[in-house]
């Protein structure tokens, strides 16, 4: 049907779709496996794997020279993990700080995190190594589909010229899908506010290129409202804060928090989170254990209820309990132009002289208004899967379910329930998955744990031979070397 | 790695027994406190007995430090606790071992060469454990330690 309608069919047997960073550890992870370069499409429309994540750290006061929120051994250029970052920038900057740093760490140190720049030199390099823009087909995928023999048909739109008809159809055994966060949420009275008022200048996702707010404050004193508990929100602060202190500037920064954490909180003895100040503190997006300890063992385990209740026991917005953003919010409440406080706005009204109104209710039921010159939402990239075309489609058509928090319900191996085709299999990973057995998903090592379980199901097929020790090893020295695989 | 109960318990049992008898094997000619025309073998059976204590009574220590993580909110055993660690095992051992309750050694030891040769295998293992582990086994640190 798809070759009669005038499409052209390209055959390969496993097709991944997304082309960031989720796709690429998965397309890392086989190639390491030893499948050849034939045998895989990258179909994408970005030009390299970490440009959205660059895009959105960026947008987020995280450039290069920055450090992200990622522990030194997740890293995504380097399936095994060794050595990790803290190494080899110890290595690059013949220094001992991070050996020592990483040693001490949590207790007497923040947790050691790379910088950005570190992270994408190294998927540059991991990229040119495994000749990963040999298997790229750029081009925008509309949908996957089951073939009545078995496999998938996933339909590509290549940019508009670069190729002979508008569509291709890719026809695999296998598909894996990498899509990413479906978009951008906006809290509803700032979305409101945005489109009654068509202002996307005032009010702007801390996701968005907002780099006007910054320039603003520096022509002359303004009033910022940050609304955010979480890693984001922490970001802005830093920014606002040391833009404040370099350039000398009067910002006043009021900062609302939907839920206000007070202290150590938690069911029992033994599930307490630290807390403070309005924030949940937490190293990394999840407790630590999710990455290969116990709770990962526990969650592996649990089914429907139970897991979404396990889901919401650790999850909540958090932020990491760093020294320095401590010790700014402390100095900025002591002077005065921090202000911290429980509220969830009702609605955003414009005020005068170009400013925003925000009207501020508490739980204790205080009202308060707030004037401001900008308002940061920095609550994050939390869109409904359905929002993305080719997860709808699958959802509607194919056969894919929901899982206890929403998301898409995979299996143990990451092969989505319900989308089987004959011999075939079609696989996810990345941020729509969460709420399976395995809760880390959007993360760089949480990425590479599907990866692994996706290549050893895809082993156990037959499509390639299992990573033993001994070829991992020989494998390690090749990367270590720099050497194709 | 942040363990889980059995895979710390694998993890300590196979890399006592790969590295542990490594560096033991390099050690034992140049230990120091080791009184002169001490027969190189005896030196040998009382390091790998100490060796084999690590073990044993390492079982009983993963069993205690399990129970110190169920406190910890990441419910993870940072790098630094696993280095530390090395100050309550060895001195438990080095009394037991003064005191004569471990079986099998030919002469009790001397600190010197008890804390050098523990010190030195404690570091390697310490060492092995945060890295190179994770090159011939890629699945060891998702599966919370475990081997098998």
């Amino acid at each position: 049907m798809v070759a009669a309608s005038g499409i052209p069919v390209v055959d390969v047997p496993f097709v991944t779709v997304g082309g960031g960073i989720g796709s690429f550890v998965t397309v890392d992870y086989l190639r390491v496996y030893g499948v050849p370069t034939s045998q895989i499409r990258v179909l994408t429309n970005l030009d390299h794997p970490w440009q959205t994540y660059e895009y959105l750290t960026r947008c987020s006061q995280i450039p290069r020279t920055e450090r992200i929120r990622s522990d030194s051994s997740s890293r995504p250029d380097n399936l095994w993990g060794f050595p990790s970052y803290a190494l080899e920038e110890a290595w690059k900057d013949r220094s001992l700080k991070h050996l020592f740093n990483i040693a001490t760490e949590p207790v007497f140190n923040d947790y050691w995190t790379p910088r950005a720049g570190t992270v994408f030199d190294n998927l540059e390099r991991e990229a040119k190594r495994i000749d990963y823009f040999s298997m790229v087909a750029k081009g925008n995928v509309r949908m996957v589909r089951k073939r009545a023999d078995g496999g998938y048909f996933t339909i590509l739109t290549p940019p508009p010229g670069a190729t002979p008809t508008r569509r291709v159809a890719f026809r695999s055994r296998f598909v894996h899908l990498a899509v990413g966060y479906p978009g951008l949420k906006f809290l509803p009275d700032l979305q409101e506010f945005r489109e009654r008022h068509q202002d996307y200048h005032h009010v702007v996702n801390a996701y968005e290129p907002h780099e006007h707010v910054y320039e603003f404050l520096k022509t002359q004193p303004g009033a910022v409202m940050v609304r955010g508990g979480g890693i984001v929100a922490s970001r802005i602060l830093q920014r606002l804060m040391d833009d404040r202190e370099k350039y000398g500037l009067q910002t006043q920064i009021v900062h609302a928090f939907r839920t206000f954490v007070t202290g150590s909180h938690g069911p029992h003895l033994w599930s307490r989170r630290r807390g403070g100040d309005g924030w949940a503190y937490q190293g990394f997006n999840y407790p630590k254990s999710v990455w290969g300890g116990q709770l990962k063992a526990e969650m592996r385990k649990l089914e429907g209820a139970e897991r979404a209740a396990k889901y919401k026991q650790m999850g909540g917005t958090n932020t990491p309990r760093r020294r320095r953003w401590q010790s700014q919010m402390k100095k900025g409440r002591q002077e005065g132009w921090y202000h911290n406080m429980q509220g969830v706005v009702d609605r955003v009204e414009p005020g005068p002289n170009g400013r925003l109104v925000s009207h501020l209710r508490s739980e204790d039921g205080r009202r308060q208004s707030f004037l401001s010159d900008f308002i940061i939402d920095c609550t994050g990239l939390e869109a409904d899967i359905s929002e993305h075309r080719v997860l709808e489609d699958l959802l509607r058509h194919s056969g894919a379910q929901r899982n206890p928090v929403n998301r898409l319900e995979v299996e143990r191996h990451f092969e989505v329930r319900g989308t089987a085709s004959g011999d075939g299999a079609l696989y996810a990973s990345g941020t729509a998955t969460l709420g399976g057995y395995f809760p880390g998903v959007d993360t760089f090592l949480g990425l590479q744990i599907a990866a692994q379980e996706i290549a050893d199901d895809l082993a156990r097929r037959g499509f390639c031979g299992r990573l033993g020790p001994i070829r991992s090893t020989s494998q390690w020295l090749r990367w270590a070397r720099n050497k194709a695989v | 790695m942040v363990p889980t109960l059995l895979g710390r318990i694998q993890t300590r049992l196979f890399l006592l027994a790969t590295v542990g008898p490594v560096v033991t094997l390099l050690l034992v000619p140049v230990l120091p406190g080791v009184p002169a025309g001490t027969p190189l073998g005896d030196v040998l059976t009382t390091a790998l007995v100490v060796l084999a204590s690590v073990a044993v009574l390492g079982i009983g220590w993963e069993l205690l430090y399990h129970l110190l993580m169920q406190f910890r909110w990441e419910k993870d055993w940072p790098s630094l606790f696993g280095l530390l660690n090395l100050l309550n095992e060895g001195v438990l051992l080095f009394v037991l071992l003064k005191a004569g309750l471990v079986p099998g050694i030919p002469a009790t030891p001397s600190a010197a060469a008890f804390w050098t040769h523990f010190t030195a295998v404690w570091l390697a293992v310490w060492l092995a454990a945060n890295g190179p582990m994770r090159v011939p086994f890629i699945r060891w640190r998702f599966r919370g330690g475990r081997l098998i």
